[in-house]
């Protein structure tokens, strides 16, 4: 048994959530007694390969050729499952995010291991058959799943872990598996990046406003909090259906879930469709004019107050705090 | 064009989740059930796509015979002809065998569903069909045009989107933005009735993972309210207690 980690790269360097899934890899790694092996796909400094040992990837198999500079989910999972084999891991751990989402079936289904995606804690390897807690009903509750195949695959939820520095040491390797020609079918024509900030999964801090703003020109004084607070841009469904702000941010049930340390919401009520999207939330601040929105029940701290006059403040008062 | 659109059996998005027998099994008491959100999507952009005469589409589910309202919406709405497996759907791995075993010899161009069940939320059935067929597939889709034999495809990426050109067939998990969900209309519903409803059995598929208990998330304690007049004061809670600025 060893364990095996996907680190998928952002233009060519890694996020932090690639640092959280290493650390989780590795705390598994070392409750079965085993190594970490890291495995890389794309074009990738020397530098960051070699950084992945701060996190206690013993081993990186660097795989670097003109086919796989993009990501192909198809041909990525013939490569990891080539790995896997290689050094005999019977665990894959991966990020639980859009691509890896693309890419843990596959990996899974060439490997017939168990696939627990969406891990929010570590798993209990206590015995042969390894036991995840996964989210499930879209925030409203947690599966525990057993996998009880011989091989398995963990997709582990952004925001989900710490990050661990261990220091230890790491040799990064060449590792240049055949693709399948069949693998490359598909071609990325483009990539638009539309914002240059944090993104909305990965975020740390997520300020998310409703239809208490009125209307889209009125988002300026939202993307202002965000800003001082380094936070990414969210919103309800009704803003996101009615074209104020695009899907990409709509948190929710049927958006996504998100699950940072500090959810601000601002003119939204809280219907049970948006507080299943935010439940993972470490702390949860509401701001509603309305003193009976249900978002109250489910805050950690809350202000009755007009958004239009409170988030201003707030703004102020937060740059006012930081610039000391 | 011939297009398989792969559709699940939820609870309503406004259902209460809870779980009888020590958490063992989810409480289906009062529980409404609805074709899945972006399974709908999914629905809906195979109904634009075979507009005109373009295409038919078959609807896929797998489900015991209690799903088939669920099924008679979507051949309402504008599919051709569904089928059902008739098992209950053991987990995303079972459900694409099954969407698998059928689709391999019918030559669709395209098999479309929803980027995820809002349910157990896997995100997986796309991807693990397009192994099991040996074809592209793409799990959160935004954006599907085709034209010939080949389509161009947005998919969601952490702060924007890729472009893809893909070959048909391939299968996608469809996202927001794809399609405007159709209702049906009357006449959709009274030619429901009669399109063809098959019901096959299901194949064996190995059990690799089982889910075995579920639990809730704790209750949050208490809200603490601050004065309006005083954001100051939160920014000392945030920073000082909850320490997360």
């Amino acid at each position: 048994m060893s364990v095996l980690v996907y680190t998928e790269n952002t233009n060519g360097s890694f996020k932090k959530s690639v640092y959280e899934v290493v650390s989780y890899a590795k705390a598994i790694a070392d409750s079965l007694n085993t190594s970490l092996t890291a495995i890389s796909i794309g074009d990738v400094e020397q530098s960051a390969l070699t950084a992945l040992g701060n996190y206690g990837a013993s081993r990186v198999l660097n795989v670097s050729s003109d086919q796989l500079k993009q990501f192909v989910n198809q041909a990525y999972a013939s490569v990891i499952a080539a790995a896997a084999d290689q050094i005999g891991a019977d665990l894959i751990v991966l990020s639980n995010s859009f691509s890896g989402k693309g890419l843990a079936p596959r990996v899974a289904a060439k490997v017939e291991a168990g696939l627990a995606d969406g891990a929010v804690e570590l798993p209990d390897v206590s015995s042969d058959n390894i036991t995840v807690k996964k989210a499930a009903f879209s925030g409203k509750a947690f599966a525990i799943t057993e996998l009880t195949s011989a091989k398995k695959v963990i997709a582990l939820n952004p925001n989900s872990f710490e990050l661990r520095e261990t220091g230890g040491n790491t040799t990064v390797e060449t590792f240049q598996p055949d693709i399948p020609g069949n693998d490359l079918a598909a071609i990325i024509q483009d990539i638009v990046r539309t914002t240059d900030k944090v993104t909305l999964p990965d975020a740390e801090i997520v300020v998310s406003a409703g239809r208490g703003l009125k209307g889209p020109e009125n988002w300026g004084m939202i993307e202002e909090l965000a800003d001082v607070l380094g936070a990414a841009t969210a919103c309800s469904k009704p803003v996101s259906d009615a074209g104020w702000r695009p899907h990409s941010e709509h948190v929710g049930q049927t958006g996504i879930a998100v699950s940072p340390n500090l959810y601000i919401a601002i003119g939204i009520s809280g219907a049970i469709q948006h507080l299943a999207g935010v439940s993972a939330s470490k702390t949860i601040v509401v701001i509603n004019k309305d003193p009976e929105a249900p978002f109250f029940k489910v805050a950690d701290y809350g202000i009755v107050g007009d958004a239009f006059d409170v988030v201003p403040r707030l703004t102020a008062a937060i740059k006012a705090y930081k610039g000391n | 064009m011939k297009i398989l659109v792969c559709i699940s059996n939820v609870p309503d998005t406004t259902s209460k989740i809870t779980f009888t027998d020590d958490g063992t099994t989810f409480n289906t008491a009062g529980i409404q059930y609805i074709i899945n959100p972006y399974d709908e999507i999914a629905l809906s952009k195979a109904i634009g796509l075979a507009e005109g005469g373009q295409g038919t589409i078959t609807v896929i589910n797998i489900g015991e015979a209690n799903t088939e309202a669920a099924i008679r919406k979507a051949l309402a709405t504008g599919a051709d002809e569904a089928v059902r497996v008739n098992a209950a759907p053991r987990d995303a791995w079972f459900v694409a065998h099954q969407i698998a075993a059928y689709a391999k010899d019918k030559g669709f161009d395209l098999i479309l569903t929803g980027r995820e069940s809002i349910d157990y939320n896997g995100s997986q059935v796309a991807a693990f069909v397009g192994e099991l067929l040996g074809i592209p597939s793409v799990s959160t889709a935004k954006k599907i045009e085709i034209a010939d034999h080949s389509a161009t495809v947005e998919r969601e990426i952490e702060g924007g989107k890729e472009v893809l050109s893909i070959p048909l067939p391939f299968i996608a998990g469809t996202a927001e933005g794809v399609a405007e969900p159709r209702i049906p209309n009357m006449r959709g519903i009274m030619s429901a009735r009669t399109k063809p409803l098959e019901v096959i059995e299901p194949i064996e598929v190995p059990v690799l993972s089982k889910i075995t208990r579920y639990e809730t998330p704790e209750p949050r304690g208490t809200v603490t309210f601050v004065d309006a007049g005083e954001v100051e004061k939160l920014v000392d809670l945030l920073h000082n207690k909850a320490r997360v600025i």
